[in-house]
């Protein structure tokens, strides 16, 4: 067992994010990770793997998706074809077998991290075919006849964005944690981490805008982390000066480089009306 | 007094299953959030919780519980009793069943009789470790949710088979009549699902291969077709009108899912009955939004007869709002609701109505009758099991 998760340098864990990590870890249990858009669930399981020095895993999960596409597939046409060109690798039906990422994961030498990325992107019956294979950690390969047994149980890290309700059997299987969205503190940190040389007055003005534009009512789509820090990033490059993101600033109507949080043009409209409306208030 | 805290947990709502339970056990086992009640909270929450919507419930049954277990119990001895029990009755228990609890001396004597044995057994059983036997004298047995678990005197054969209806009454809730999740909905919408090959042909045809490979004379001839699709179209039309503000959540479930099944949905809202226009927003009904109207005709002219019509409403209204020209509460129309929704239905011959109130409330609302007739009794409970007949209706 490799030591214990704490977050990173680039990646500020919080301590219920580390108890669940924890948890998995030590019982081997699939973690699945939900919350807002943005709040770095894809890349915990990146960080966890890179800070504990554990091999990664990533199994992105699209519509079409099948579980059995995680385990293996038969690639009967190429052995079709090849049996017609005759090949004497045809002879072999192990070689048209194609490994997929659970599949590589059971077999790494070292405990792995996996990643199945937004498992609610896949087809309803997604999770029930998975069962089996993450509890018990194997599979067996119906072709070969042979069973592929993980050789360290992997720590599995699942994301979802609630598109889909997951099955209750398929969660009973689970650990879960919500990813909420960082606090003021928490959010300091983060910045921190990602722009050490940041100035203060910069960083304080920057997150009181943020957190303003975050409460705005009836926003179709919250600005994330993610966004803000790319914002941030922006706001370096351009050199924009820490006074001209006070919200109180009667001149300017709407955040500079306000593109990188608001993504619809009714969230931008709306915040603009607001801002208008506070500002003939204090008048 | 771990237990009597996973019991707490489900009764406050949060469905955690005993192989959660048993999970958290293991890991406390395994000494992790030993070190604080933070950590202990953090971890019986991963363990326990698997859905953001119940953090709240855990964290008031968390709270509750670490508080003390004494107080706990009293409190829910406390509520165990009369309306709760009296509001079950009166659902689930059948007329014969009634005159038995009748006879044993009705609700109050019942429900004394009960509350004592709880607090015998508390008595008895307190600070006892083992599972069954504190599941035994948790008060929560007699919810149902642990049939096995309660244990009432041996002189009290009478109560406990009264204890036994209740239980019955939660396997109940395991039919296809209860309310519905967005799982349930789409599970019943899937059957809704006709396929048809479009688009690139990316699957392998097999029959056509071995076809084509034969009469070349065994050399491979590969065939494909293009990957299947749901081609089912559904034109989706939604009541927002005032009646329907408590059904607003299964309306949105039903929407959520539907919108995950179906490539070709098209929705428009409604207030109270179909007139000569609709809605493509479902903004606030005063809120002066009206640039998004749609006539009715416009609708009949643009979808095909192969789009399937639902028509999600509670009906409930004056049946002048449906009978009469100038009937809505909101405009003059010109022609009445009834006329419509004839249109609609020759327009439409695949259609169906669903409504979210409960069925055996349908026969005493005049209006919900009125257009249950109109419809030809195309009109079903927004259940899975209503949805199901209402789709077997469709196709």
């Amino acid at each position: 067992m490799s030591g214990e998760f704490r977050g990173s340098e680039r990646y500020i864990a919080t301590e219920e994010l580390m108890v669940a990590v924890r948890a998995a870890m030590v019982l081997s249990r699939p973690l699945l990770i939900k919350g807002e858009p943005g709040t770095g669930k894809t890349l915990l399981a990146a960080e966890i793997a890179r800070s504990l020095g554990m091999p990664l895993y990533e199994w992105h999960i699209k519509s079409t998706t099948k579980a059995q596409q995680g385990l293996y597939e038969y690639d009967a046409v190429s052995r079709l074809r090849d049996s017609q060109l005759g090949d004497p690798r045809v002879q072999d039906i192990g070689n048209y077998i194609l490994k997929g990422t659970l599949w590589d994961a059971f077999e790494c030498e070292a405990r792995p991290v996996v990643l199945i990325d937004e498992i609610d992107k896949a087809d309803i019956e997604f999770p029930n075919d998975l069962l089996r294979e993450l509890d018990r950690m194997e599979f067996s390969v119906y072709e070969t006849r042979r069973t592929v047994r993980a050789l360290h149980r992997p720590l599995i890290v699942i994301t979802s964005n609630d598109e889909k309700e997951l099955p209750d059997a398929f969660l009973r299987r689970c650990f879960f944690h919500y990813i909420r969205f960082p606090d003021e503190e928490t959010m300091t940190k983060i910045v921190d981490v990602h722009f050490p040389n940041l100035k203060r007055d910069l960083l304080q003005s920057a997150l009181t805008m943020f957190f303003k534009v975050r409460e705005t009512p009836g926003l179709k789509k919250k600005p994330s982390t993610s966004e803000f820090l790319d914002w941030i990033k922006l706001i370096v490059a351009e050199d924009i000066p820490a006074t001209s993101l006070r919200v109180d600033d009667p001149k300017k109507l709407i955040p500079p480089l306000y593109g990188a949080l608001l993504k619809n043009e009714q969230d931008v409209h709306l915040f603009e009306q607001l801002l208008f409306l506070n500002r003939r208030n204090v008048r | 007094m771990l237990v009597r805290f996973f019991l707490l947990l489900r009764d406050a709502g949060v469905p955690a299953t005993i192989s959660e339970f048993l999970s958290l056990l293991e890991s406390l086992q395994a000494g992790i959030g030993e070190a604080s009640a933070e950590k202990f909270y953090f971890l019986a929450r991963t363990c326990l919780v698997k859905d953001e919507r119940h953090y709240d419930r855990f964290d008031r049954a968390f709270a509750a519980h670490f508080r003390g277990v004494e107080e706990v119990f009293t409190v829910l001895a406390r509520e165990l009793p009369p309306d709760w029990l009296t509001q079950l009755a009166e659902r689930v228990l059948s007329d014969e069943e009634k005159a038995e609890v009748l006879a044993l001396g009705g609700w109050d004597t019942l429900m004394r009789t009960l509350q004592q044995r709880l607090e015998e057994q508390r008595d008895r059983h307190e600070g006892g470790a083992k599972w069954i036997g504190t599941a035994g004298t948790s008060p929560y047995g007699a919810y149902g949710y642990n049939p096995e678990g309660v244990r009432i005197g041996q002189d009290a054969a009478r109560n406990r088979g009264a204890v036994k209806v209740w239980d019955r009454r939660e396997f109940a809730n395991f039919d296809d009549t209860r309310e519905l999740g967005t799982r349930n909905m789409k599970i019943a919408l899937r059957r809704l699902r006709r396929f048809a090959r479009r688009g690139a042909a990316t699957e392998l045809a097999l029959a056509e291969t071995i076809d084509a490979t034969a009469r070349a004379g065994g050399w491979l001839d590969l065939k494909m077709v293009a990957e299947r699709h749901n081609v089912v179209k559904v034109l989706l039309l939604l009541d927002v009108g005032g009646s329907m503000d408590s059904h607003v959540r299964s309306c949105e479930e039903l929407f959520s899912a539907a919108r995950s099944e179906f490539k070709h949905l098209e929705q428009y809202y409604f207030h109270n009955f179909i007139y000569e226009n609709l809605w493509r927003d479902c903004g606030p009904r005063n809120s002066g939004r009206r640039g998004d109207r749609v006539p009715t005709l416009e609708l009949l002219r643009t979808y095909g007869r192969d789009y399937k019509l639902i028509v999600v409403g509670d009906a409930t209204m004056s049946p002048y709002e449906i009978t009469e020209p100038g009937g809505s509460i909101e405009h003059w129309n010109a022609e009445a609701g009834r006329v419509w929704l004839q249109r609609l239905r020759e327009a439409f011959p695949g259609h169906a109505w669903l409504n979210p109130q409960p069925q055996s409330e349908w026969r005493r609302s005049a209006s919900i009758d009125l257009t249950r007739r109109l419809l030809e009794d195309r009109m079903f409970p927004l259940t899975p099991a209503g949805m199901a007949a209402a789709i077997d209706a469709l196709v």
